[in-house]
């Protein structure tokens, strides 16, 4: 097989658990081989964890699903070594075209600075992200992913979660410390513990298609209103490897699913759109109505819930599958170090506390998305008309429109976890956000500031002009020697000698894009997101900040109060 | 914040100079327009002076004090 591709179907294997005399205990189970059950499994590996993977199929997804991949979903996957596969597989895209009718609106670019390893977003279809995924997943002893196993049953108690698995060789019992659900959308999990699954469903129905064909139009996202081909309704193009297109084209509420699916009525309605002499072939076809909807809590005991079963939201903006990653780099280092003993079980608090709080921005931008694309009252359709026909003249419309607001990390700025900010700074890299990537060399090689951040606690550290080896050596085994060992990143202006092992901002980008001056001190989560910064580095404020970044802060010390005071 | 605070942005006392002929100039835009003609006008035209003002407070209070008995 060659490097470009990776194996889709799997077998089942029955396991030794299978015929144990009482149920074998595993320090995690997670339920779901989709990107965000892979991904986590690749996070807790790389941590030394084992852990059992059990998925109710033996294939990466099928049909038309997630294909837009972001920048920040890109540098997670590249932190679990996936990452290149991805980007090389991938189509690497960053500009759009909106369309009203006939005339084009305006054009963007997403990423219209240089100086980041990943592009703004690639396309890639979510059957080969989950091939490339799966493939890592293999070179992990620590994994096991059983096909085939399918959860049927949860007992989530104080001491841990006994689950009931069905596989072709009947039922067999697993014990669980901690149990993490990424069984997505219809998520079993949710079922079986009764939890409710609320928000709204858009009352519009999509057709949805990936179409195969030879054709010269760009690697951008060309979305249009009231194209001619597809009158009164909204239409999406967008490219994908292997010369697979992705094509949406919204249908109406009133418009029957069964028909619409019918490749007699598809591909007139194709045709239409991409002219009579194209040649194309239907890879997939089916008709979507979209929600947005969330668990209200993604911690229940012992079991988290991660990715498409804490949250679903309307494609557009690309926010699902993206958001689901970035639920998994939250969770897996918090979940390493209590298992480990290093972290309270209040650093586990912060899960839900923090990808809530970005479910809650993921779901407020892609319900105003959908509502825009799908107007719910006349009213509104009326301001939506009255944008898109202002958008011609004026400059301001465009801004307005809104055809789906591409998905971006959240910034964790209400965490408990964070240090208050120091005065003096501007930028984005407040405390909360997540680390912005520039170019560096080390010992004389170009590489990227990310690849050095994250993983462990991290301190990003620009030296002062009288630094000196020694210097640094002793500031490198003082973190080294904190309760949670910091890794000291240092940083030096381009021009100067940075001694062995510490980096050069090779084009004063991480020096922009950090707000730094001589002694500017960053505390960075093995998250990659910033958790405390100040100008001059004092110890007593990094012991303090690392105990807050490990759940072990004011707010978090009384809610454990709290609990033991009323299980007294 | 109090109530004082609440409405000191938007602006309530006479500021227009003419202020029958602006009423007439809304009043005859909707000239021959059918309702929804009228409708996507005035949505327009809120959009324009909403950009116009860019100010969220005022904005907000403006859509307080027209929903007000609605
Ligand atoms: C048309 C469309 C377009 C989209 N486009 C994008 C996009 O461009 N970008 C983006 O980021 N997202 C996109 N999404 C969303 C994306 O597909 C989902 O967010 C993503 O699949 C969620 O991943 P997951 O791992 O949480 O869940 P899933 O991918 O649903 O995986 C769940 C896994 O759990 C398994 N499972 C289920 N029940 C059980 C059980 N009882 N026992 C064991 N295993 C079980 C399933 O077999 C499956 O493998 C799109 C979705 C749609 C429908």
């Amino acid at each position: 097989m060659s490097e470009g591709t990776a194996a889709t179907d799997f077998t089942y294997q029955p396991s030794p658990d299978q015929s144990a005399a009482t149920p074998v205990r595993h320090p995690v189970v997670i339920i779901g081989a989709g990107p965000v059950g892979l991904a986590a499994a690749l996070d807790l590996a790389q941590r030394g964890r084992k852990v059992v993977v059990l998925d109710d199929d033996n294939t990466v997804s099928t049909g038309s699903r997630a294909i837009c991949w972001s920048k920040r979903a890109l540098e997670i996957m590249d932190r679990l070594s996936v990452g290149d596969a991805l980007v090389e597989k991938g189509v690497t895209w960053q500009k759009g075209k909106v369309f009203f009718g006939e005339e084009q609106l305006y054009a963007f670019d997403l990423l219209p600075e240089e100086g980041h390893r990943m592009p703004a977003f690639i396309n890639l279809q979510q059957y080969h992200f989950e091939a490339f995924t799966v493939r890592e997943v293999l070179k992990h002893p620590e994994i096991d992913l059983r096909w085939n196993n399918r959860l049927v049953g949860v007992d989530n108690r104080e001491d841990g979660v006994t689950l009931t698995i069905e596989t072709p060789d009947g039922e067999y019992s697993l014990v669980a410390d901690y149990m993490l659900a990424a069984d997505g959308a219809r998520s079993a999990t949710r079922r079986l513990l009764g939890l409710d699954f609320k928000g709204q469903i858009f009352k519009d129905r999509f057709l949805i298609a990936d179409v195969i064909m030879k054709a010269d139009f760009p690697t951008e996202r060309w979305f249009w209103f009231d194209p001619p081909f597809n009158k009164g309704q909204s239409a999406l193009l967008h490219k994908q490897p292997d010369d697979v297109w992705r094509i949406d084209l919204q249908l109406g509420w009133d418009a029957d699913p069964e028909e619409e699916r019918k490749p007699e009525n598809v591909i007139p309605r194709l045709k239409a759109m991409l002219g009579n002499d194209v040649d194309f072939e239907l890879e997939w076809v089916s008709v979507y109505t979209f929600q947005c909807r969330r668990l209200e809590k993604f911690r229940h005991g012992r079991i988290f819930f991660i990715g498409d079963s804490a949250h679903q939201v309307s494609p557009f903006g690309a926010r699902g599958a993206n958001s689901g990653l970035q639920d998994i780099d939250n969770l897996a280092w918090k979940l390493d170090l209590v298992l480990d003993g290093k972290a309270p079980e209040s650093l586990l608090a912060s899960y839900h506390d923090e990808r809530a709080f970005a479910a809650d921005e993921n779901i407020l931008n892609s319900t105003r998305s959908t509502d825009f694309i799908t107007p719910k009252s006349d009213a509104s359709r009326a301001f939506r008309d009255a944008v898109l026909d202002l958008a011609r003249d004026h400059g301001f419309a465009r801004r307005l429109v809104n055809s789906g607001r591409l998905s971006l990390p959240s910034t964790y700025s209400d965490s408990g976890l964070n240090s208050p900010d120091s005065p003096g700074f501007i930028g984005a890299m407040i405390p909360g956000a997540p680390c912005v990537d520039a170019p560096v060399t080390l010992d004389g090689k170009d590489t990227w500031l990310l690849h050095h951040l994250g993983g462990d606690f991290c301190a990003l550290y620009f030296a002062r002009e009288t630094e000196t080896a020694e210097s640094l050596a002793q500031l490198r085994d003082n973190l080294a020697a904190l309760e949670m060992p910091v890794k000291l990143v240092a940083v030096f202006p381009p021009g100067t000698t940075a001694p062995a092992g510490a980096l050069t901002d090779r084009d004063h980008l991480a020096d922009a894009r950090y707000d730094s001056r001589p002694g500017t001190f960053y505390l960075i989560r093995p998250d990659q997101h910033v958790t405390a910064r100040w100008r001059q580095a004092d110890p007593q404020a990094i012991r303090g900040a690392l105990q807050r970044a490990l759940g072990k802060g004011p707010a978090s010390a009384e809610a454990d109060a709290e609990k033991e005071g009323t299980a007294a | 914040m109090s109530a004082q605070q609440m409405t000191a942005q938007l602006k309530s006392e006479a500021r227009l100079t003419r202020p029958d002929d602006i009423y007439q100039v809304l009043i005859d835009a909707h000239r021959d327009l059918t309702p929804e003609q009228s409708q996507a006008f005035n949505s327009r035209l809120v959009l324009l002076l909403a950009n116009h003002i860019g100010d969220d407070e005022v904005i907000a209070e403006s859509v307080e004090a027209a929903r007000k008995g609605l």
